[in-house]
This record gives C-alpha cells, structure tokens and sequence, in this order.
C-alpha cells in the first residue's frame, strides 16, 4: 500500500501540475483560530499541509515564525495540544497528508517513543525536525522510518558533493529543498538557482523534490515549482495570519481570507 | 600532568561528540557542512606544531600569561580555614579569561580563510575579547547581545563599538544570552560560506565544546605546575563559577584525574531556587536539546525553554556546557549554588579585603568558597578562579550599595 505522500504525489504527476504544502503553526493565533485556519488551507487546495509544532526558540526561523510560535505558546499550545489539531485535520481530509514540523527537544521530553506512537495515532504521515541532521539519525529518523512514518529530508544550498548522497541515503517521502542559506521568510532564490540544485538532487534520488523558503506568491510559487515536484508556502501566510489577529477578525473571517490565498497559490501551479 | 588512561575523565567526548548522553550535533543541515569544516580545520591545527607556537605567542605577549596564582591571604583570615588561592584570570587583557578561547578560534578562523567573525555575549566580556581579537587580526565582527543584557554591561558595550565592532542588540525571547545565542546562530545560517562563528563556551554542537575546553585548559594547566611550585603538592579543592562553564572546565579538566582533589562547579541560584528565578540547570533542569547540544536545560514540561535569572548577565543562561552535564551525571564535579544576594556581599567583601574587584561572576564562586573553606583545616588548599574584574559591573552593583549604604566608609 503507498503511502497518502506518494499518492499525492503521484495523483498531481497525472494531472501534469505542481504540489502545494502550507505551513501553519498549530495554536497561532490561538487555537481555535488555528483549527479553523488548518481547515481552510485544506479546503482551498493544499495537496499537504504542514503543521508547526510551537517552540521557544526556534533557531533556524525568521521573525515571523518566530512570532507564530510564541503567539501559540502564550495561548496555551504544547505538543499533546499540536497532536490533538493534527487528528482534528485528519478525520475531516482522509487523504491530506500532514507532516508535523519543528524541533526536537519539545518531542525528547514528551519521549521519542510515545511521540511517535501518538503521531502515528493522530494520522500524521511524515516529520520534518531541523534540528536533527543526519549525522543524529539515530536519535528519531530511523525510530520514525520504523513506525511508519516519513522522516523528511532537508537539503540547503550548503549541501554538496558528496554529503548530498549521505543525507540522502534513507530518505523517503520526499525532499525538502531549503532555497535559500538563510533563515524562514526574508531571503528569496533566483529560479535558476533552484532549477540547478534540483537537478544536482534529482541525480541522487527518485523522491519528489519540494521547494521551500522565500516563496511568498502565486508568480514565486509558479516560478520555484517549474524547477521541481512542488513547493511550500509558510510565512507569506504567517504574517496574514499575524495581521488579521491584531486587527482582532472572527475566526471565520480569518478562514475565509486563508482558503482564498491558499486557492490563488494553487491556481498558480496547475 | 596524569596520563589520560582508559579509567581516566580527561578522554571525552567520542568521536559523535558525546559526554556521555551530552553533547552532540543538534544544527539545522545548512550549518553542519560548516560545523564538519571547523572539526577538520581543529584537527589539523591540533596537529600543527606552529599554531601552538602561534598561540603561545600571542598567550605571553598579547595576553600577559600566565596569569599569576596568588594567597588570598586576608580573605583566607577572615574565612578561617582553608588556604585560599586566587587563579588570576582577571588580569589577562581585556579583562577575563574569555581571551584564552578567542585567540584560538580567530587563530583557527584565520587559517581557514575566513575574514568575518561572528559572536554571542552575555555580560560582554566574550564580546569584547572578539572585538579586541579581530582588531588584532584584522577581521570582521558582528556581536550579538541582549537588549537587556546592552543595558546592564553599558560599558563593554562601548568598548566593542570602539574597537570596531558592530554590536547587534537583540530583542527577541527575554533579550539575554539565550537570544543571542539563537540570533547568532540565524546569522551563521545566513552567512555560511564567509563567516566563522566564535562561540563563547564550552557547549554549542561538537567540536566547539572540545576545541574551547582545550583553548581554556591552560588555567588549569598553569595552576597546576604554580601551586606544586608554590606548595609542594596538589590543593584539596577547586572551585570556579559557572554560566555555560568555560572558565571551570579549564581550570577542573586538568585536575579531573586527580582523585584528591575535590571540584566544585557554582552555578547562580538567582534569587533562590525556590523561587523559580534562577540560572542553576543542573539543579533546577533536566536534559533537553537545545543550540547544538543535549544537555541540562532550564525547561517546562512541554520541553519549551524557560527564561534564566541572575544578577549575573555572564551567568543568565538557561543550559550548560555538555561536558559538565557529563561530570555532574557520573558526579566527578559537585556543583552548587549562590544567590545574587551572596554574590554580592562576595562583591563588596573581595574589594575590600583584596583590593580586587571581581567580576559579579567570580562573586559567585567565592560565595561558596567562604562556605567551604572555613569548614576545612588551615593547612588544607583551595584554588579558585578569579575568571573576571569586576569594573563592568559597577553600574549594576554600584546603585544597589549606595542604597544601602554599603558604598562609603563609614566613620
């Protein structure tokens, strides 16, 4: 049986278009804004969404995210709360695959096993942990990859050579492709920068290839997802969701806005 | 010096970079290809007979080494037991012993190409000594320190602008060491090919926890060879302050084979451990991941890091370095606490008895000293390490025994 990632995947190569991710951060603004914003980016056409699990300090973020994290700290969220939205997601979208992303150590308190357990549980398909390269692999990717769930890759501008083969060795899912050396949601990638580290990726593996970092518009979007299998988008709609809390909008309100700019970045990929 | 053998604590971390479970190469992927070129680069100079004639160098003319071991001998009368010891750090250039580890990362960075440097400073004094290291050497530097943390240590603030570093002010999380850790690290991920980042301490992902150990050992391995010259024999005691733990890691590591020898590692209990607001992650944390290391951590339940406390900006940091993680675990080390309270009254007394102002750092150790050495025999010795003067901190200190009336004489 393949996996809702390769399904996905495979269902977007037969309709000769891109695939879409959204990250949103669980719990931001709060949490009941959250799960009506986790259900918009579904219903207006992610083919996988990202769900952020909140940290304090989360290194390899920009201001924006940053900010999403704390916003959901302050209102209360914590893992068990992120795990709880995840299984919120996925008895409504059967089919959306979900990857929590985030970094380790709210997951070694909660204990590796029972994490993945949960997870597992919750319906999540894959994680993406920055914090943990390959050279951690012991850690949590292979416990992951034994409990069924992908265990995301990240390659960035600084992976060459021969390194790109370890950190690829037992990749599954697909490939992360950070654009840029640099943190979330400033610097943007020139697309012929992109098209030649996809291809640099592509001679390592047969996984699909997503681009992420920088891409904040549909014209970004369409541009970034040419050179690879799709792309993700996350702070472009962070800093939506920043800008409708503090001028206090419904929850529904925020939905509406969020399913429409999710629809226009999906538009620009098929 | 005792041979490192295979019962010996002098042989960590392993190949993973490991003390134990400590340590480690927690980083985003964009930096690992960077932290793997600072590892072979390390090797190399390790093994390079002329960078350790580079550092000598510039350790006896730059620097003033060795620093002198000095008798406390009014305070050792006025505790009533122990002979009390000071390792003066304090006098190296630019003010502590942050100076030992900067000269040989910019040393390494220089050999490695790189022209622009980057630093994380709590108190300041790690960022001054960057600052006076890439004057030396003509390199570029970008210093990321607290807003708060800007505030309180004004003047090594001043000291870094005029020797031509640019100081970034950061904001972010409580604007202490922390932040600046993390906003000094998102700099280097945004920077990787041209920068070399200078951490400050002894933890950060493997090697940098090894490479500034080794930097910092030269207290240790000084103090060792001056107290044989000056006693005859090995002191019963060790004690040094610790934030993220560079200075005590090099004053303990060459003694750790020692068994006679007892070490203490003081942490900063804040305004108490009980109340929360504290900097003690030994005693007041449990292990998590964070900046590139496992080790013990001030964290809630969820694994969010909580904020630190102390009067003590070199000291207000939530973890520790990852080998003392290690040593507490196996309990080679006792660590300990003081207060800001205690580190204070340590303040004024040291001036006083002295004519040395500490640091507010080393205020801390010799909190705990005063405990320890009056309960020892007068021909019992005790070192401890004066890591840091105390002239940054009178901005802080100062307004605090003027109101009560502990600043002048009184008579």
């Amino acid at each position: 049986m393949s996996s809702r990632i390769e399904q996905t995947f495979a269902r977007a190569r037969a309709e000769q278009r891109s695939v879409l991710g959204i990250f949103a951060t669980a719990g931001d603004p709060d949490r009941q804004k959250s799960a009506a914003i986790l259900q918009a980016i579904a219903r207006g056409g992610a083919d996988f969404i990202e769900i952020g699990m909140p940290f304090s300090d989360p290194m390899a973020d920009g201001p924006s995210i940053q900010a999403a994290s704390l916003r959901a700290l302050r209102s209360g969220m914590n893992l068990q709360g992120t795990l709880d939205m995840a299984a919120a997601v996925r008895a409504e979208f059967p089919d959306l695959p979900i990857i929590l992303m985030g970094y380790y150590n709210p997951i070694y308190i909660y204990g590796n096993e029972a994490f993945l357990a949960a997870a597992a549980a919750a319906g999540a398909d894959g994680l993406i942990i920055v914090d943990l390269p390959v050279e951690e692999d012991d850690e949590l990717a292979q416990p992951t990859r034994q409990a069924g769930l992908d265990f995301i890759r990240l390659v960035t501008p600084t992976t060459r050579g021969a390194r790109l083969e370890k950190v690829l060795a037992e990749a599954s899912g697909f490939v992360y492709y950070v654009a840029v050396a640099g943190i979330t949601g400033t610097k943007s990638a020139a697309t012929e920068t992109i098209a030649e580290a996809v291809s640099a990726i592509r001679a390592v593996t047969d996984l699909p290839v997503v681009t992420g970092f920088g891409i904040r518009t549909p014209q970004q979007a369409a541009a970034a997802a040419a050179a690879g299998d799709g792309v993700v988008v996350g702070s472009a709609l962070v800093d939506r969701i920043a800008e409708s809390a503090e001028k206090g909008k419904q929850a529904d309100q925020i939905a509406t806005e969020t399913e429409a700019f999710v629809a226009s970045l999906a538009a620009a990929l098929r | 010096m005792a041979e490192a053998g295979l019962n010996s604590y002098r042989t960590g971390p392993d190949e993973k970079g490991r003390f134990g479970i400590h340590g480690g190469r927690f980083v985003a992927e964009t930096l690992m290809p960077l932290i793997l070129q600072v590892e072979a680069a390390w090797q190399a100079a390790q093994a390079d007979s002329s960078f350790a004639a580079e550092m000598a160098y510039y350790q006896k003319h730059f620097v003033g080494r060795p620093s002198p071991l000095y008798f406390a001998e009014r305070l050792t009368q006025h505790f009533g037991g122990a002979k009390l010891y000071f390792k003066r750090d304090e006098l190296n250039h630019t003010g502590s012993h942050k100076i030992n580890n900067v000269l040989g990362q910019a040393l390494l960075a220089r050999r490695m190409g790189k022209t622009k440097i980057i630093a994380e400073t709590g108190a300041g004094q790690h960022g001054v000594a960057t600052a006076t290291a890439c004057a030396l050497f003509d390199l570029e530097c970008e210093v990321f320190m607290g807003a708060e943390d800007v505030r309180r240590q004004k003047p090594n603030v001043d000291r870094m602008r005029l020797l031509g570093a640019k100081v970034h002010p950061v904001t972010s999380g409580t604007a202490t060491l922390k932040d600046a850790m993390n906003e000094a690290l998102r700099y280097w991920v945004a920077h990787p090919e041209t920068h070399f980042y200078i951490i400050g301490t002894v933890a950060g992902p493997h090697p940098y926890p090894e490479m500034v150990r080794t930097f910092q050992s030269i207290i240790g391995t000084e103090a060792r060879e001056q107290i044989l010259e000056a006693e005859g024999r090995l002191p019963d005691a060790l004690i040094a302050c610790i934030g993220g733990g560079s200075n005590a890691m090099g004053l303990f590591h060459p003694f750790l084979d020692d068994s006679s020898v007892e070490i203490y590692g003081v942490e900063a209990a804040g305004r108490g451990i009980d109340t929360g607001a504290h900097a003690a992650s030994l005693t007041g944390g449990k292990p998590g991941v964070l900046h590139g290391n496992r080790t013990y951590l001030l964290q809630n339940e969820d694994g969010q890091i909580t904020d630190a406390h102390s009067i003590s900006a070199g000291l207000d940091y939530p973890g520790i370095g990852p080998e003392h993680a290690w040593l507490h675990d196996i309990g080679r080390v006792n660590y300990v606490s003081a207060t800001d309270e205690e580190a204070l009254a340590s303040f004024r007394l040291c001036s006083r008895l002295e004519g040395i102002i500490p640091a507010l750092e080393p205020s801390h150790a010799l909190a705990f000293a005063e405990q320890l050495v009056s309960g020892m025999d007068p021909d019992q010795l005790v070192i401890l390490n004066m890591c840091g003067r105390g002239d940054k901190d009178l901005e802080a200190v100062l307004p605090l025994f003027e109101e009560r009336g502990l600043l002048d004489r009184q008579d």
